[in-house]
């Protein structure tokens, strides 16, 4: 807490009793209700109740492996055993997108690559590969990025140059292929249909007590904020100042009224890092990447991982 | 100058970057970001790297997506590519082996390929182990195919295939690869009998050119601790830094 509260400046300490003080809204997410409706009060919450706010059956986004991955998060939607997630990976997922997997939790696993990076494959993604337990929608980066801005511009698709000839598009029936109209015939090129997903999950550094999420250099997190229908934020601290009202930090702030809900979860992105405020720890990564090649391997790995958090 | 293996290849695919702009590279390859970081050394400057993922090595700022918009201006000049199988006519699969999509063998995912293949002029395939199993008559999964129809925007493509036994143009006109050296240690025979597709070659083609002493030295200072921040575990291996 007080390495963040140097980084960004002053920080509120806030324990489970403060938290009360800061005002919350009616419980229901505002653009659940009405699209144009901002948020009134801020929706913080507790780090069960934000994931709580995950339906069965939802697609979620979430970001690459390098920063900002909500794992405190997952764990609890984990033990809340939710189910049959579409998870959207943006573009690329890691130990997420894989213990979400190996726990029974997803259903489809839309992304343009699932991998433990140096600890190498992604085994449970890879065991439900073979066992046919998910269905996958295999893409490339760019598509995923492209299918999310057409979804923050609220437009109905997002032409991009590549994926022609390949077996990913052969394999995409909801990609489109169509002559570019501005040029004189000819000249194919791929339509991705808007991705706008139920809900965004992601961890970062920094809220306000206005809601505000500073994300850093993190900019996919504003376009996924900006796309997803409720946008749901673990942070490592929350304070009092107003980061809108900051003219170094508010251009790389998510304001208020995209975010649905946060829950304050320190180290929430571990095992993984937070950029700039602390590295992955990879000893862990290497426990759950070997851990994850086999079902009981895994089995013991979440047992114990769980009863850790419970301590 | 006794040499390793990993210096010969960073070599080798540093002459290929001759020219270069800007050239990305993946977080994940090592060796390619040491040639990319040994040609902006030798550039005066005139290269600039950008190693996706890093910390230290990003010249962008604007998410994910902004390293796709800049090549899909045709302004990255150079990227890596590789695949669990790589065929004669420059496919490459990174998604896995049998019949799509529950696979006997599966692997991470195609990344960026699927666009990057397509816009980026000089795409080098670049792959540590040659053989059968990797390098195959035809993929099980196309990624990212080497070749377009006539009429399918183009601009970008395979250039070279640089392998832990060669190195390989790639003449789209025949869509076929070209065997353009051997390295050192290595024979013609050993590389037909460990290659699945046909190609080119002369009839006994030319030794890959060692790596100069100059380009040594630099390789193991100054460059090597450049090569520490992206790729610790390769730099503390090769260059014990």
């Amino acid at each position: 807490m007080q390495r963040i509260a140097r980084a960004w400046g002053q920080v509120t300490s806030v324990n489970r009793d403060t938290l009360l003080l800061i005002p919350l809204g009616e419980g229901r997410l505002s653009r659940n209700t009405a699209p144009d409706k901002a948020e009134g009060a801020m929706k913080q919450l507790e780090l069960e109740a934000l994931t709580g706010l995950v339906p069965d059956g939802a697609s979620v986004v979430i970001p690459v492996s390098r920063s900002g991955v909500a794992m405190a998060a997952t764990r609890a939607l984990i033990a809340r055993g939710v189910k049959d997630l579409h998870l959207i990976a943006a573009p690329t997922a890691g130990i997420q997108a894989d213990m979400l997997i190996g726990a029974g939790c997803v259903d489809v696993m839309e992304s343009a690559g699932i991998t433990l990076d140096e600890q190498g494959q992604a085994g449970r993604f890879v065991a439900a590969v073979k066992s046919g337990a998910i269905r996958l929608k295999d893409t490339t980066c760019p598509a995923l990025v492209s299918g999310l801005q057409a979804g923050e511009k609220g437009i109905p698709f997002m032409p991009m140059r590549g994926l022609i000839g390949s077996d990913l598009l052969a394999n995409r029936p909801d990609y489109r292929v169509i002559d570019n109209p501005m040029a004189d015939g000819g000249d194919p090129i791929v339509l991705l249909p808007a991705i706008t997903p139920d809900i965004a999950l992601f961890h970062a550094p920094l809220a306000d007590r206005f809601g505000n999420v500073w994300i850093g250099k993190m900019r996919e997190m504003m376009t996924m904020a900006h796309a997803a229908k409720t946008t749901l934020i673990t942070v490592e601290a929350i304070t009092d100042d107003d980061l809108m009202q900051d003219p170094l930090r508010a251009p790389a702030t998510i304001p208020a009224l995209y975010v649905s809900a946060i829950a304050k979860a320190e180290n929430g992105a571990w095992p993984l890092g937070l950029e700039g405020c602390y590295p992955p720890d990879q000893p862990a990564l290497v426990d759950y990447a070997i851990a994850a090649r086999s079902d009981d391997g895994f089995a013991t790995y979440m047992a114990g991982a769980f009863g850790k958090a419970a301590e | 100058m006794d040499y390793k293996s990993e210096e010969l290849l960073i070599c080798v695919i540093a002459r290929l970057l001759d020219g270069i702009g800007h050239v990305a590279v993946g977080v994940s390859s090592p060796i390619p970001g040491s040639a990319a970081l040994l040609q902006r050394a030798l550039s005066g400057g005139e290269t600039q790297v950008t190693v996706l993922n890093s910390e230290h090595l990003q010249s962008l700022n604007d998410g994910t997506g902004e390293l796709f918009d800049r090549a899909a201006q045709g302004r990255i000049g150079a990227f890596f590519l590789s695949g669990g199988q790589i065929d004669g006519q420059a496919n490459i699969n990174l998604v896995g082996i049998g019949a799509y999509p529950q696979q006997t063998v599966r692997w991470s995912g195609s990344f960026g390929s699927a666009f990057l293949y397509y816009v980026v002029p000089r795409v080098i395939l670049f792959r540590d182990e040659h053989t059968r199993r990797t390098m195959v008559e035809t993929v099980d999964f196309i990624s990212a195919p080497g070749l377009s129809a006539p009429g399918v925007y183009r601009p970008g493509g395979p250039y070279a295939l640089v392998t832990n036994l060669g190195a390989f143009a790639f003449d789209k006109d025949r869509a076929r690869f070209r065997l353009t050296s051997i390295h050192p240690g290595h024979s013609l025979e050993e590389i037909l009998d460990n290659t699945g597709f046909t190609f080119d070659h002369d009839p006994s083609p030319p030794t890959t050119q060692a790596p100069e002493s100059d380009r040594l030295t630099l390789l193991r200072g100054a460059i090597a601790q450049e090569v520490a921040d992206p790729y610790p575990k390769f730099a503390k291996a090769v260059f014990d830094c």
